[in-house]
């Protein structure tokens, strides 16, 4: 419910950052912090679904900031994020990078709620994602707000996820016909949609077994897409792919990151490939962010001892 | 003792007819152990931790008791609070809820083999509750169960012979009472054992293709 936030609610008033707009009836968006608070937010919390044709396979329009405010993650007594504070601009597009335990992972695991919050904020748009307001104060998130958040968000998997008991067409229709209300026919054209635009309109009905690791990555990712994402989380998408596979794949993303306004998120160990997706890259060590910077400033000229090193290692393997 | 072919001609529909009630039994039992094992695996995982706890013992108490004692309190004990069912139903329903405890644990396994990825694939696209469990995690679980499943269905026929212990009429029952009339329990006894093998083994090779045709890749 954006116009009935209190001040206290607002990102803008409960960050770091000074907030201009505090008082403005429209609530504002996150915006990245490299292009500063002349930006105009255009982020909008809550995405219409219905508003968006079946026909047109790539969301577009009104994608949402993210912003983490000292955000503590534990694994027991491993802290695997500490007080970690970041944003995400509406639309930006964002890679993050890091030794492996360095938290990447968890950041894109917590915004789509398959970890808990121990502690802190995640704002998507002008709404936090763990908690909710009720009678003018913060507590956390019932199942129900965290059901109409996740709508705002998709996620592409490391090992596909597929559902194997459901031919391709099944599992690009399933969630848009169960969760978006969808009806068959509409959910069954805007799958033929997607499966052309990820090129395997020909395996409509064939069954994940059948398909070869990029394939299966394929119609995740068109999977993902069905339900009109706002913000797209990528997890390592490429590692569990065939080295040929790969640059498929990638360009694939590619086409759609050009295609789309989505706000993305993306984990990944192929540098070359984040250079060319983002718009900035942070780097991650010890659940806290090292450096971050435009990818020709962090592949070309860290500043961090850490940044290299790590950068190094990943090129020579 | 030599076998008599004439009297086993004789006693064979009698036999049969023993048969068609032990069929009867172990297939409606079956349906019920099958339906009542996956609420009890449900249940099972329901939030509140003292209603789990109090299934999990309900469960363990019935499997851990033998089966012609609850056929004795079911057939015996239950019409004296005014709940009278026949012997042939309160054998179903027996050998039914005894083996649901056995399959509560075969789904419970089954569930927990699903992926942790097809969880969280699930939580991605946002699945309601119901369409996950109906929709990936139960096609699944069922699919990798169905051979331990089956084996059960063999166990339970080979159990149903219990039910004579409240007077079921069915294949045992059915040779004692034809030996005991004619005193030879050589051809009927050794018939039941027969009729038993040949029903298992076409069992069994249903079960096998069942299995084959539903094999996770």
């Amino acid at each position: 419910m954006p116009p009935t936030e209190s001040d206290e609610v607002g990102p803008g008033g409960v960050g770091g950052r000074p907030s201009s707009e505090s008082t403005d009836t429209e609530p504002e968006s996150p915006t990245p912090k490299d292009s500063g608070d002349d930006a105009v937010p255009k982020g909008e919390g809550v995405s219409t679904e219905k508003g968006d044709a079946a026909a047109a396979p790539l969301p577009r329009g009104e994608a949402p900031g993210i912003r983490f405010e000292k955000v503590i993650k534990r694994f027991g007594h491993n802290v695997v994020l500490r007080e970690l504070d970041f944003t995400v601009g509406p639309g930006e597009r964002v890679t993050l990078i890091g030794p492996s335990g360095s938290g990447k992972t968890t950041i894109l695991r917590l915004l789509m709620t398959l970890e808990k919050l121990d502690e802190g904020l995640i704002w998507i748009g002008d709404e936090t994602l763990w908690h909710m307001e009720r009678g003018g104060k913060r507590v956390p998130a019932n199942q129900k707000h965290l059901h109409e958040m996740r709508k705002q968000v998709g996620m592409v998997f490391q090992q596909f996820n597929l559902f194997p008991n459901m031919n391709v067409l099944r599992n690009l229709t399933e969630g848009p016909v169960r969760v978006l209300g969808l009806s068959r026919d509409e959910a069954v054209e805007r799958a033929k949609g997607l499966l052309d635009l990820v090129g395997l309109g020909d395996k409509i009905d064939s069954h994940p077994s059948q398909l070869s690791g990029g394939q299966q990555q394929r119609v995740a990712i068109a999977r993902a897409l069905a339900m009109q994402p706002r913000v797209l989380l990528l997890d390592e998408v490429t590692s569990a792919l065939d080295p040929e596979l790969v640059v498929g794949v990638q360009d694939l993303l590619r086409d759609i990151a050009r295609q789309s306004d989505l706000t993305l998120l993306c984990v990944t160990h192929e540098m070359t490939f984040a250079k060319d997706i983002s718009d900035r890259v942070l780097m991650f060590d010890g659940g806290q962010i090292v450096e971050e910077g435009p990818p020709d400033q962090i592949f070309g000229e860290p500043s961090e001892q850490r940044t290299r090193d790590f950068l190094q290692a990943v090129l020579a393997s | 003792m030599d076998w008599d072919w004439q009297y086993s001609g004789d006693i064979l529909p009698d036999l049969l007819d023993g048969l068609r009630y032990t069929v009867i039994a172990t297939l409606a039992g079956y349906v019920i152990a099958l339906v009542l094992g996956l609420v009890w695996t449900l249940l099972r995982r329901t939030p509140s931790r003292v209603f789990n706890q109090a299934i999990r013992w309900i469960t363990e108490f019935i499997r851990s008791t033998p089966l012609i004692p609850q056929l004795y309190f079911v057939f015996f004990v239950l019409p004296a609070w005014g709940i009278t069912i026949g012997s042939l139903t309160a054998g179903i329903i027996t050998l039914g809820i005894h083996y649901s405890t056995y399959t509560a644990e075969v789904y419970r396994a089954g569930i927990a083999d699903v992926p942790k990825g097809q969880w969280e694939a699930c939580t991605a696209l946002n699945l309601p509750r119901s369409r996950v469990w109906l929709d990936v995690i139960l096609p699944q679980a069922i699919r990798r169960v169905i051979p331990t499943l089956g084996n059960y269905l063999i166990a339970m026929f080979k159990d149903s012979p219990m039910l004579l212990a409240i007077n079921v009429a069915e294949l045992l029952f059915s040779a004692y009472q034809v030996g005991s009339k004619s005193l030879q329990f050589l051809e009927p006894i050794t018939m039941v054992g027969l009729l038993f093998v040949v029903v298992s083994v076409i069992s069994s090779i249903l079960v096998r293709r069942l299995e084959r045709r539903y094999a996770t890749n």
